[in-house]
């Protein structure tokens, strides 16, 4: 049954997720607040029971076919996209980026200053 | 023996969601052979590829989408509990997300004003018109949230959700070239970038590719650059002159 319980416990926390959003009208999908709920629960319980960390790995292994079905929706804006096509296809690349390299920049130079303040050997680990 | 034909075999499983749900596992298949086949190419990733050969299909068959999402809508729920699912690795590494708190946070904060205003800026540049643009803007948050704030700051929602979709494939595809050219290896640096830049295609990827540690950062990032984002982005859209 390990699978069943795993499953249930996400499904839990998505459901408590859902109604938190819902009922405070956050513009959060409930699935993020279900995922900060579980975070709660798993350091108040202080470990990853057997059967969730079985069914969230699973999941977590697969995540990007989870994506497809959303994907081919793209077929359904072809006709918006199109009317503004050059510049949409030119921002979303350069847009895109510029933003992974000031991210990865920033991310990399804070963590080495970061790494050197608390005596710790930068970077990698 | 009474033999259907072929058209009333089509009539039936056309309607039927299995047939939609067999074919997206299928292509998903063969989209992960191809790409190793091809040496495992981003430019080729796996989810761009099925999304591509699926669009084909239906095209050529002409099946219109909310039919096939009726079988697809199977996989697509899952995206759910996967959601969730990401607390565990974010639990696993839970010291190290404490002890970079801040440089997180401030790379957050910087990689969502470039990507705003750069999306913007570009836009602008090129003449897009004023839907597309303030429907471009909140291009790097994951679909829910980006059509939440379009709607907000005056975009057109369901072209949000798609043009978000493209980002995600886009960020794939040019992360590893930025690494290298950054000389960025470490693997919680790529995750936290992808999840910011390409939200969940980003996750995917960097789970799938680089592990659990740059996969739990990049859930991380998402998470954040989210929440973030809905803040931030009226902010920004009313420096830029709208709204």
């Amino acid at each position: 049954m390990p699978l069943i319980m795993g499953m249930s416990v996400l499904l839990a926390c998505q459901f408590a997720g859902e109604l938190v959003a819902r009922g405070l009208t956050l513009p959060i999908p409930g699935p993020v607040i279900g995922m900060v709920i579980l975070l709660v629960a798993l350091m108040t319980l202080g470990k990853v029971p057997s059967s969730l960390r079985m069914t969230g790995e699973g999941l977590l292994r697969y995540l990007t076919l989870l994506f497809v079905p959303a994907g081919v929706g793209l077929m359904v804006h072809f006709e918006l996209i199109g009317a503004d096509l050059w510049p949409i296809v030119v921002t979303l690349v350069a847009s895109t980026a510029v933003t992974l390299g000031v991210t990865a920049w920033v991310l990399a130079r804070l963590q080495a200053g970061h790494a050197r303040r608390s005596g710790r050997p930068g970077g990698k680990a | 023996m009474n033999v259907a034909t072929l058209d009333q075999l089509w009539v039936y499983l056309s309607g039927n969601p299995l047939l939609s749900l067999l074919v997206t596992l299928l292509v998903f298949v063969l989209a992960v052979r191809i790409n190793r086949a091809v040496g495992g190419t981003p430019l080729l990733h796996p989810v761009t590829l099925s999304i591509a050969m699926l669009i084909a299909l239906l095209l050529v068959v002409d099946m219109d989408y909310p039919t096939y999402f009726e079988g697809a809508q199977f996989i697509h729920f899952l995206l759910g509990p996967a959601t969730v699912a990401l607390a565990i690795p974010l639990y696993d590494h839970r010291e190290r997300v404490r002890r970079l708190l801040w440089p997180l946070l401030l790379a957050c904060g910087a990689g969502i004003v470039t990507a705003v205003a750069s999306t913007l800026g570009v836009a602008m540049l090129l003449g897009a018109r004023t839907e597309t643009l303030l429907s471009l803007a909140p291009r790097s948050v994951t679909s829910p949230i980006a059509m939440g704030i379009a709607e907000q700051i005056g975009g057109i929602p369901s072209l949000a959700a798609g043009l978000v979709l493209l980002t995600g494939s886009v960020g794939c595809a040019l992360g590893p070239w930025i690494f290298r050219l950054l000389r960025i290896k470490d693997p919680v640096v790529q995750g936290f970038t992808l999840g910011l830049a390409a939200h969940g295609f980003g996750t995917a990827h960097a789970f799938a590719r680089l592990g659990a540690v740059a996969g739990a950062f990049s859930g991380l990032a998402m998470g954040l650059t989210g929440l973030l984002t809905a803040f931030l982005l009226p902010l920004i859209t009313r420096l830029f002159g709208f709204g």
